[in-house]
């Protein structure tokens, strides 16, 4: 621990430079179930909105693939539910982010990310549920004649287009959510949501090629297609996460440690430079697929550990702050 | 702790000068501590005075076992979910023999513009018709925005109840016309509770005494009310820097963030589709081609 401002405070000042105004906050205890709500988030939002969009502009041959990601989209929306309210101080008041206690009233500010957050999974899960309800007809595991008006057209798009608009919420909101805060690094860039948002993106599609070659499924031109828009989406996050850091500016300096380690080795190198560079260095992209996709997920995870747990380790003691 | 009554019978909103307007509109007029720090013997009588009055519990298995800072002849350190008054000790001693202790008594600020209450999920924090800021215990589940948004580090999460509390300034006392627990407490009149308008007059008055002194960095934190946050209702007189006290030197609104970041996103969302539909759309016109090939 390194005293950044102290009673020797122009001495450290003149050393260290005069920190953020973030700096003399305390970490909201935002730990591994936040971390893993925000990795498994951003896989279900982006895994919605890469089946919607596969649903709305692709090929036939593509439904496997489809199926696997509003699969993969409804899980997911289930454990961050769960993993949403096992962090709570006080879980079974988990409605009170919906409902008034003392009113009945709903409970929504549009200016709050966390009260929007609370709302906006509620959305996904309802269009999550429709897509998931439209493939389990059509793997006929429910037989419900009723449930055949999920394929008409009007339904199918607005369902698909509302799996859009939930999927990009889902894995971009969480980055705003840090940032409407007075926390270091969270509070100092307003580019935290952008770069979840594409990390969220590249992991689903990441997630999904796993998946689908775990289970034996192999569609080499819908393969194709994802791994170009994955390698798209990991190009644009390490750029956005160069533009990220930069415009940090002095409070970059609370990356001077474990947590930059980890965000250059593992977020930049390992998460985003090696697949890349894999996917590129051999004959076919389609190769090393497994092996490109857990080092995006790896990469995935390390970004939010490295947020989260960056800002995290800042802390007040006394007149003295801590990173 | 219970959620005070009238302070529960309030709507809740989000909107701080809008709370701010119904509150003052209805009732009183706006409440709240000026602390002298120079005048802080370091006797933390005010932590005990609210620790006694608040009925909560002491830090670590109660006494028996002292934690010891290892830091400072301060052992609090922080303020935190069970300890809502906490007297810093900023020890500024360049060489052992030279050098001075600075005191202040350090509590939440009950902000005109106050960042916890804006972000509040729940609508567990209110605004009292004091202008002061309080936390209802019984509405609070625990989510920790509030700890994220407050610019001073003040909030907390209490691990008895589980839900995030600071304080509360005494409203059961005050709402009685009783005086807050630390300022009743304080021996050299260091906290002083009030009118904000009358303290504010008597924080001048100290200030321009200090400086005629010699005191040249006597100021005042907080006590603008076209400063930062609209101002504090806990308003504090220095003798250096504020991050010598560790005070931020301009405590912000957190949705400053709200419009960039969510634009940022929204566009970064828009991009992403574009690029998604356009590559699988792609994908479409050659197995539209194919098929009009077979």
């Amino acid at each position: 621990m390194t005293p950044l401002a102290c009673g020797l405070w122009p001495l450290a000042s003149a050393l260290q430079g005069v920190p953020s105004d973030t700096f003399f906050t305390e970490p909201p205890h935002f730990r591994w179930l936040i971390i893993l709500y925000f990795f498994v988030g951003g896989v279900s939002g982006g895994a919605l909105l890469v089946s919607s969009l596969l649903r709305l502009f692709g090929a036939p041959e593509d439904r496997a693939f489809i199926r696997l990601g509003v699969y993969l989209s409804f899980i997911g929306m289930v454990v961050s539910a769960i993993l949403l309210i096992l962090d709570l101080g006080v879980p079974l008041r988990f409605w009170h982010m919906l409902i008034q206690n003392n009113t009945g009233a709903p409970m929504f500010k549009w200016w709050s990310p966390m009260s929007v957050g609370a709302w906006g999974l509620l959305v996904f899960g309802f269009f999550s549920g429709l897509a998931t309800l439209r493939v389990l007809r059509d793997d006929r595991r429910l037989s419900w004649s009723t449930l055949e008006f999920l394929h008409r057209a009007p339904i199918s798009n607005f369902s698909a287009i509302g799996g859009i608009l939930g999927g990009l919420f889902l894995a971009g909101y969480t980055g705003v959510l840090l940032s409407v805060s007075n926390r270091p690094i969270w509070a100092d860039s307003s580019w935290i949501g952008l770069l979840f948002l594409l990390s969220g993106i590249s992991t689903s599609v990441a997630a999904l090629l796993l998946i689908a070659r775990w289970q034996g499924l192999i569609v080499a031109s819908t393969e194709e297609r994802l791994q170009r828009f994955d390698r798209i989406a990991l190009t644009l996050e390490l750029v956005v996460l160069v533009i990220f850091v930069v415009s940090l500016g002095s409070v970059a300096r609370a990356f001077f440690n474990a947590s930059g380690v980890l965000l250059l080795l593992g977020v930049v190198g390992v998460g985003i430079l090696m697949p890349l560079r894999m996917e590129r260095g051999s004959a076919s992209p389609r190769e090393n697929v497994a092996t490109v996709s857990i080092l995006v997920l790896f990469g995935g995870l390390a970004l939010r550990v490295v947020v989260l747990l960056g800002s995290e380790q800042v802390h007040v003691a006394g007149a003295q702050v801590f990173r | 702790m219970g959620a005070p009554a009238a302070a529960r019978a309030l709507p809740i909103l989000g909107e701080t000068r809008a709370v701010l307007a119904h509150s003052t509109a209805a009732t009183a007029e706006p409440m709240g501590f000026f602390t002298d720090t120079t005048v802080c013997i370091g006797c933390k009588a005010c932590e005990v005075a609210c620790k006694e009055w608040n009925q909560l519990p002491a830090r670590g298995d109660g006494g028996a076992h002292l934690q010891m800072s290892g830091l400072s002849y301060d052992n609090t350190l922080r303020l935190d979910g069970t300890t809502w008054r906490h007297v810093k000790f900023i020890e500024q001693f360049p060489e052992p023999y030279n050098g001075r202790w600075l005191m202040m008594s350090d509590v939440c600020k009950h902000c005109v513009q106050a960042p916890c209450l804006e972000v509040c999920p729940t609508g567990a924090i209110i605004r009292t018709e004091f202008d002061t800021v309080v936390i209802q215990s019984d509405t609070c589940n625990g989510c920790r925005d509030c700890i994220a948004a407050c610019p001073f580090g003040v909030i907390d999460i209490n691990h008895v109840s589980g839900t995030a509390q600071k304080c509360t300034l005494c409203y059961d006392r005050t709402s009685v016309g009783l005086e807050p627990a630390c300022s009743k407490a304080c021996p050299t009149d260091s906290i002083q509770f009030g009118p904000i308008a009358e303290l504010q007059q008597r924080a001048q008055r100290r200030v321009d005494q200090l400086q005629a002194q010699g005191e040249s960095k006597a100021q005042l934190y907080g006590a603008d009310r076209n400063g930062p946050l609209g101002g504090l209702n806990a308003f504090f007189l220095l003798v250096d820097e504020p991050e010598a006290y560790g005070l931020p030197r301009e405590p912000k609104m957190p949705t400053r963030n709200l419009a960039p970041s969510s634009m940022l996103s929204a566009l970064g969302a828009v991009v992403m589709t574009v690029i998604g539909a356009l590559t699988l759309r792609a994908r479409r016109l050659v197995a539209v081609a194919k098929e009009k090939a077979q």
